[in-house]
């Protein structure tokens, strides 16, 4: 068996009294798409910002193709280069254009000179259609645009592994489904990605697994067919009546 | 014009409706009523004003003390021979302090043990330089440093009054920084800290200058503050626009030199206050459009 890209095993996170990740077992094996589901407070997001090393684990063992990354003696920016991160509220840099944004990590820490990180950027922008918006600042761009580049920026460092927390979820539904076909898009071109979200529908058709999270602990996962439409647990079917309710297909 | 009885459509070529030319017409005529009212009340106000200085018993003195013209066009060349020594203070230190605030507001961010001393340190400094009246320390520095007698320390009041103002003013600048640092939202430094950038990287190519740009006015306000400061390093007998006007006013037992040399700290001062107003304006323009409040 090869070795998955991340593993996670017996993972805890605590804040104060209160812990958010009891004990998280999870393997995401190369090319694969992982959703992370559960009601807010559930850790989806915790365990992403452990994973990124934003947060230290206070138990357990992350592996990144293999190597220990909760080892304290790692290098945590050398990792956090192989991680790629999109966040909810996209935190695109204001005072730099949308070029500049895409350039910066790999002329700092990639030491790529100015005009192969231009070039290279250029690329990734014509892809998600926003080449001719390089030279705006974010503030000029709708959400779903800055979106969009903020997953080109988290892709200018070759990364290794995507993480996208709830990357719709600051979205107007029209502008959703841009951003979501990109994350189709990169499935297709073989990126492996962990993704808490709470679009069922997509979660539906591009997930290879789906992982339920509640209170802390991975209480289900399995293929989306099975998770998401004969969940074996009480909590599971509970969780997918009322966000359908709530109108999230 | 009279309100319209009700509301008609005006047709497509006609230009705004009944209604609405009647509120344009409206608001013109409160607008008239406004400025006329204004004039009305600011003349008003100046001569009670002017006519209660100018009847006081002790006017006729204080207009012989204060505004003599003759003294005040004797005093004048000096005084702005002074101000240009006053401007040039002016320069390097508000260069000097801006490099010292900035770098003392970075060193109380630095994070983790090994710093705590250099943390402790500019703490220590922004307290004690904040707390001490920069008179005090303007005779601590000017009198005390040259009196240790160490080789190549500088005796020139002026280069002793600068050093003084940079300490007294580096220490407020560098709170003002350390504010606007904090001011930078923690998701800005997750999303640079997940490109792999450093904590160093972080600071100098993402937080710090979204810091800079929201303390810029603030930092006008310390410059126009530190405008007219500059004026005391003429206790140390620096021959400064203060200290020219003391020596014209104690030969003409006169006080309109310092007159003369307030007004010019004054109208030094005006330019920066402009900009220092446009800038906040512009800033507060680009986050909020105003609506009819």
């Amino acid at each position: 068996m090869t070795t998955p890209v991340l593993s996670c095993e017996g993972v805890v996170k605590r804040f104060g009294a209160h812990t958010v990740l009891r004990s998280i077992d999870l393997a995401v094996a190369e090319h694969q798409v992982v959703t992370l589901i559960g009601a807010s407070g559930s850790g989806k997001s915790s365990l992403l910002r452990c994973i990124n090393l934003l947060e230290t684990v206070d138990d357990g063992v992350i592996r990144l193709d293999g190597e220990d990354i909760t080892d304290p003696r790692i290098d945590a920016d050398a990792v956090r280069r192989r991680i790629g991160v999109v966040f909810q509220a996209y935190n695109l840099f204001p005072h730099m254009t949308v070029l500049a944004n895409v350039t910066l990590a790999p002329r700092l820490v990639g030491k790529a000179d100015k005009a192969e990180a231009e070039e290279r950027a250029m690329v990734l922008l014509r892809r998600v259609g926003l080449a001719e918006k390089a030279l705006e600042y974010p503030d000029r761009l709708s959400g779903g645009q800055q979106q969009r580049v903020a997953v080109v920026r988290a892709l200018a460092n070759d990364p290794r592994l995507l993480l996208l927390d709830e990357v719709t979820s600051a979205l107007d539904p029209e502008l959703v489904g841009e951003v979501l076909s990109l994350v189709g898009e990169l499935k297709e071109q073989g990126m492996t990605i962990v993704m808490a979200t709470h679009e069922m529908s997509f979660a539906r058709q591009a997930a290879d697994t789906v992982v339920f999270l509640d209170a802390g602990v991975v209480l289900e996962q399995g293929p989306p067919e099975q998770v998401l439409v004969e969940p074996t647990e009480p909590r599971t079917r509970q969780f997918l009546a009322r966000i359908l309710d709530a109108g999230h297909r | 014009m009279t309100v319209p009885a009700e509301y008609s459509p005006a047709l497509p070529d006609d230009g705004p409706s009944d209604l609405q030319r009647w509120r344009e017409d409206y608001r013109r005529s409160r607008t008239r009523r406004s400025t006329a009212l204004a004039g009305v009340s600011t003349v008003v106000f100046l001569t009670v004003v002017g006519a209660a200085i100018v009847l006081s018993p002790g006017w006729p003195r204080v207009k012989a003390t204060f505004l003599d013209w003759e003294v005040a066009k004797d005093s004048l060349p000096d005084i702005l021979l002074g101000l240009w020594l006053n401007i040039r203070v002016l320069a390097v230190s508000a260069v000097l302090i801006v490099v010292v605030g900035l770098g003392i507001a970075a060193l109380r961010t630095l994070r983790g043990p090994l710093w705590f001393p250099v943390r402790a340190l500019a703490a220590a400094y922004t307290d004690f330089f904040r707390g001490m009246p920069l008179i005090i320390l303007l005779y601590l520095v000017g009198f005390g440093l040259p009196g240790l007698q160490l080789r190549g320390m500088p005796t020139s009041p002026v280069v002793l009054g600068t050093i003084a103002l940079v300490l007294t003013y580096s220490a407020y600048v560098a709170e003002v920084f350390r504010a606007g640092i904090e001011s930078v939202h923690p998701s800005q430094r997750a999303a640079a800290r997940s490109l792999g950038l450093s904590y160093g990287q972080t600071m100098r190519r993402v937080v710090l200058p979204q810091a800079v740009r929201r303390v810029t006015p603030p930092l006008l306000n310390d410059f126009v503050a530190l405008q007219k400061d500059v004026g005391l390093i003429s206790v140390l007998g620096a021959f400064d626009a203060v200290r020219y006007a003391q020596v014209h006013a104690d030969a003409a037992f006169n006080f309109t030199p310092y007159l003369v040399a307030g007004l010019l700290f004054v109208l030094l001062a005006i330019p920066t206050i402009r900009v220092a107003d446009w800038y906040s304006l512009r800033a507060v323009r680009r986050q909020q459009a105003s609506g009819a409040l």
